[in-house]
Order: C-alpha cells, then structure tokens, then sequence
C-alpha cells in the first residue's frame, strides 16, 4: 500500500510517501507566500523521489496550517494528531511529544498507542517558535544554523527578561550595545525559550519519554537548554521536521486499511 | 471533512418573537426621555426586579456590548475608550461602552443617557470603576451593590449585609424616582421573575435529551430577555413559547446538530463576533454544546414568601462570585446531568474572574470525571485577541482526541 503524509506549516512544507509502512520518499519546500503551490511542490518532490506516480496512492492526509487550501484530495487531520502518531513511530515509548515549529509551539501527551492525550499550544505569540529563533539571528547577525552550536561556547548566558519576540530583539540589541558577548547573548535566548516552553508544557502532564519535533530541534542550543529546564534527555529525531508528515502518511495508511 | 458551508441549524421559530421583544425594549429605552420614565444603567448580575418594581427600564451595556460584539462594531468603539487613554487590558465591554457613550456607535446607534445607575459587583470588580467613569460622564447617581465573595459558604452576617442593601436600594430608587415602592407590585414582579427563571430553567434542561434540541450557542442568543426583562409578564410569555417549541423538537426528533455525537460543556461568555462560525465548526463534526456555566447564571432562584432574603442570596451565590471549588462542583454537576464527554473553556482575556482559575478547574475536572478538556484562548468582543486559524486548530485536534475515545 502507498500513502503519502503532506503538512503545509507556516515556514515549511513537508511530504512523505510509504510503501508498506517503509519511507520510500520525502521533500521539505518552503511554503512562501501560497501554501496550495507549496502543497503541491512538496507532494510532486516526494513523489519523484520515490519514483512513483500521484495515481498509485491509495491514501494522503494532509496536515499543518495550509491544509485547508491544498488542491489534491485528501483528508484533513489536525496536526497535534500527527505530530503525536509520528513521534509514537519514531520512538514507541514517547509519551510526550515537544513541537517547536515555525510559528507554534505545543507540548502533547500520548498515551502507549500515540494517542493523543492533551495538548497545549502557545498563545498568539511568536515566541519561542522558529521565527523568533530567526529575528533573533539576525538581530546577532548569526546564521541561523549556527545559532545552537555557537550558545554552547558560553560560560554565562545573558539573561533576556522579555517574552516578546519584538521586546526581546530590541533587548538583544541593548545587550550587544552594552558590550555583552553575542555567545552570551544566544545562550541567554535559548534559555528565555527553554522557560517559556516549559512553563506552558507544564500545564499538561509531563511523563517519560520525550520527544521533540518540529525544525527548532534542529537547534542544539535550544535542545540544551530544554533538557537542562526539564531535567530530562529529550529524543530528537534524524529529521525532526518531518515527523508531522510522517504521522499524517501513518494515518494515511490506517484509515487506508480500514475502508479496504 | 464535511461540508462546513451547508445549513446544520433548524431554525428556532422563536427567535422572530425574541427579536420583536427586544427591539420593542430597546425602542422604548430609547424614547424614554420626556415620557417621565427613568432608565437605570444595571449591571448583568443586578437585581432587576427591584427596577422592574418601581418602573424603570433596566439597559443593560453587557447586553449592548454583546451586540456590538456579534455585529462587530465593538471593536471601533473600544477604540476610542483606549485613545481616551483606557488600558487594552481593560474589559472590552466596559471600553466599548464608555466609547459608544463618545460616539453613539454601534449596531442601535448607541445606548440611551442613564438617569441613574445600578452596579453589582457579583459579576467582578471591574464594573465597580466602570460605572464610576460613566457617573462622571454623565453625572448621575450611582448605586453600588455589594455582594460579598463566597469562599465556602455564606456566612449569616453576609446574607444581612446583602439584605439590607436590599432596602437601601429601594430608598434610592424612591429617590430617583420621586415614588413610593409597592410591596405588592415588587410581589407581581418577584413572581413573574419565579416564573420566568422557571421556564429558563426548564429551556436549558430540554438539552438533557439526546440528541439535544438546542446547543448553547442558541441558549447565549435566547437569553437576552431572562438577563434584561425578567420580572415582566413578555418574558413568562416568551420563554413559555419557547420552551414549547423545544418539546415539540423532542417529539419530533429534531436535533440541534445534525447527527450529535459528541456532548460537550462550554465555559465563559461566548465569543460574540465568532460565535456563527464556532457553531458552524462544531455542528459539523456532530458536536453539541448540551450546556454552559454563563446562560445557568441567570436561573437564580427567588422565593416567593421571602423575597428580600431569597434574592440576597441568589444574587450572592452566582458562579462568578464563588471559589474555584464550588465552580468545579458546578461543573462536574452539568457534566453528570447533560452527559457531557468533554469541556471546551474560553480563556476570555477580557473577563478575568471568569478566566482565573481555568487551567485548575479543566485538571480538576479532567482528574474527577476522566473528560478531556480543551482551551481555546479569545476575548468576548475584541477580535484583535483572536487567531481563527490557532483556536480552529485546538478545537479540531479536542474533538479528534475524542473520537477515538
């Protein structure tokens, strides 16, 4: 059986296909400005990748916030649902799932089966979320990739008051006005991440294993951060942005079953 | 995904008469200058019937807020409240109040000028300083109505002070009004209330039957009267004719949502400017909300043979003026009684005694009763602190959380 798992987020669009539960291809686009093209793009580039035609699936399940608009048939599942199904694949002991995206943030419980237990998402805020990681790099003028690796070299992180994605910029530049070290400055920011995350995670029951999604955990630096707040080790996954899609590909495949 | 665009509401035949009501009410609120009538700005937890009593039409600028709320005007008028240098953290109704009076915006063109105003602080404190800028404004008198908190239980010397306010107010509003009060028309008017509360009550039970004939998104639109006129034989009437059609709808099997399949409790005042498309969201996964903790606030109970001392502690004992663990009581009692699967509580930036206290109710309730409970986070009237696209996100990932229950 073949399906394919499609989450349009807010930065980037993700698509994998399965072959009999097996990832047999995958595409990460950005989304820019339309998320149907984008929908598109990424399901065409899994589909090359895996060498197969759009007519051979039996199923897709579209996710993310761009679901809404895409232009092929599919289901639409939320992608709290996938991003749980996901992770529970990856890691079977996962029972709570830390999602760092582009503009969202959200902790979920899963219970043994990757069920979705709860969840808490972020207020309408940015921060802690990629792009707030972004205007932070920026404002340090650090390439974004280098952000986590270049945190881990200080001693003492400066410590960043503001919750605010745009309060927080202007006090990163007063930091670096007033002289403070750009190393400090990006440990300072992760850890003002790691506290907002965990305070709102903590609203949910927090339980042994963790995982963490999204394309934040591609950041060290934050995931450093996150563990020391949790005082726990979390599981980051090979390609973390991708576990929305591969969720939604695992649904694909189950409701796919289901009505054969 | 089903069809969100088509119709999932059988069209409840009342709502034509409950317009015609309060049209008729707001007219002659409006008119009411040079006919000898005093208007009384009240609070939504006021004691009305002591208005009703003495002939004064009771406006209400919650009423009106939620109305400006639903037409969506409400946020130009909140507007203006914060150029005059009102704080966005203030309750939108109270902005958008004080900047209709400004303007006279809004869906009726504003509210009528006050003769006199009657504040409750049952409901939260702010309206305490609301109604304080609106005497200024206008330069009327104002009466404050103190009800205690209730931590545990009303104490003997609570219910007294409560009481005696009771006869103060009635002095006021002899003042006001250059008329004596009649304890036999407060009686009339105490009955009618009895009644109407009774029929209200009655309305909001009709959704313990599965499926439900109505959803408390009809329940938040057919609650205008019993908040503003109750005490007045139009509102018996009305509710009388309602309760009826939900009966019929019983009999005949008609349901409020198509093909329910999930009961659920709301908490907190509707989302007033997203309440059709929240309605339309939820009927179309077969999600019913049975009941609230808002509309039941109004199902006060008055004793007939002591009305002063019933009425002290039904205005005392509402939901907003009660500990955290007499709300979860509430809660876990409307979940037993409409067979509830879950909760659904808006986390409503404006009202913050509504608010406070939410994550601790939705884990209490979720540890007692095993019901999942989502949090969607809005504000009643300002829909700049609202993201449609991260609440329909919340409510969609609950429900199927619940589907495979």
């Amino acid at each position: 059986m073949r399906v394919a798992g499609v989450d349009i987020g807010s930065l980037t669009t993700k698509a994998i296909i399965l072959e009999d539960g097996e990832i047999v291809g995958k595409s990460l686009v950005m989304t820019g400005h339309n998320s149907r093209l984008a929908g598109r793009r990424a399901l065409d580039l899994a589909l090359k990748d895996a060498g197969i035609g759009e007519n051979t699936l039996d199923n897709i399940v579209a996710t993310g916030y761009g679901r809404l608009s895409i232009d092929f048939f599919a289901e639409q599942v939320t992608e709290i649902t996938c991003h749980a199904r996901g992770a529970h694949s990856i890691l079977r002991d996962a029972r709570t799932v830390i999602d760092l995206g582009g503009q969202d943030s959200k902790a979920i419980a899963l219970d043994e089966n990757g069920r979705v237990l709860d969840f808490v998402m972020n207020d309408k805020c940015a921060a802690g979320t990629g792009r707030f990681l972004e205007v932070m790099a920026q404002a340090l003028e650090i390439g974004l990739e280098n952000l986590g690796e270049v945190s881990l070299q200080s001693v003492d992180p400066a410590p960043i008051s503001s919750v605010c994605t745009v309060f927080a910029e202007s006090e990163v530049i007063s930091r670096i006005a007033e002289g403070v070290d750009k190393v400090d400055i990006a440990a300072g920011i992760h850890q003002a991440i790691a506290s907002r995350i965990y305070a709102m995670a903590s609203r949910i029951s927090l339980r042994e294993r963790f995982v963490m999604t999204g394309g934040v955990a591609k950041n060290i630096g934050v995931v450093k951060a996150l563990e020391k707040r949790f005082r726990t080790s979390f599981f980051i996954p090979d390609e973390p942005q991708l576990v929305g899609a591969l969720g939604a590909a695992m649904i694909a495949a189950e409701r796919a079953s289901v009505k054969n | 995904m089903s069809e969100e665009g088509k119709k999932h509401y059988v069209k409840i035949r009342a709502t034509e008469n409950m317009k015609k009501l309060m049209t008729d009410y707001y007219i002659q609120a409006k008119t009411a200058a040079g006919t000898g009538k005093k208007v009384c700005w009240i609070t939504s937890g006021g004691p009305v019937e002591f208005l009703i009593a003495m002939d004064v039409i009771p406006v209400y600028p919650e009423n009106h807020g939620a109305m400006c709320g639903a037409s969506r005007t409400s946020v130009e008028l909140a507007e203006v409240a914060e150029e005059m240098g009102f704080s966005r953290d203030l309750c939108s109704y109270a902005r958008l109040d004080i900047g209709q009076a400004v303007t006279a915006g809004g869906p009726i063109g504003g509210l009528p000028r006050p003769d006199f105003l009657l504040c409750c602080n049952n409901i939260c404190g702010t309206v305490l300083k609301w109604y304080e800028h609106v005497s200024r404004y206008y330069d009327v008198p104002m009466f404050f109505f103190d009800t205690p908190f209730i931590h545990k239980e009303t104490r003997e010397h609570a219910f007294e002070y409560v009481r005696n306010q009771c006869v103060e107010l009635i002095e006021f509003l002899e003042d006001q009004t250059r008329r004596n009060f009649s304890e036999n028309k407060f009686a009339e008017v105490a009955v009618k209330s009895v009644q109407a509360v009774d029929l209200w009550k009655k309305v909001l039970s009709t959704a313990e039957h599965r499926p439900s004939p109505l959803t408390c998104f009809d329940a938040f639109i057919h609650m205008a009267p019993i908040v503003t006129l109750r005490g007045t034989q139009d509102v018996v009437d009305y509710y009388r004719l309602l309760l009826s059609e939900m009966e019929e709808r019983i009999e005949n099997g008609i349901s409020a949502v198509p093909e329910e399949r999930y009961r659920l409790i709301w908490d907190n005042i509707p989302i007033w400017y997203e309440m059709r498309n929240l309605g339309k969201l939820f009927a179309s996964r077969g999600a019913c909300l049975v009941a609230d903790t808002y509309t039941s606030a109004w199902a006060v109970d008055i004793r007939i043979d002591e009305p002063l001392t019933s009425m002290a502690d039904a205005y005392t004992s509402v939901y907003l003026n009660i500990s955290i663990d007499l709300m979860v009581d509430q809660v876990l009692s409307l979940i037993q009684r409409f067979k509830a699967d879950g909760m659904v509580m808006h986390s409503n930036r404006s009202c913050k005694p509504y608010s406070l206290g939410q994550y601790d109710i939705a884990r209490m309730v979720t540890e007692k009763t095993g019901k999942p409970v989502v949090i969607i986070e809005a504000d009643m009237t300002d829909s700049r602190a609202y993201s449609e696209a991260q609440v329909r996100e919340r409510i969609e990932a609950f429900l199927e959380s619940l589907e495979r229950m």
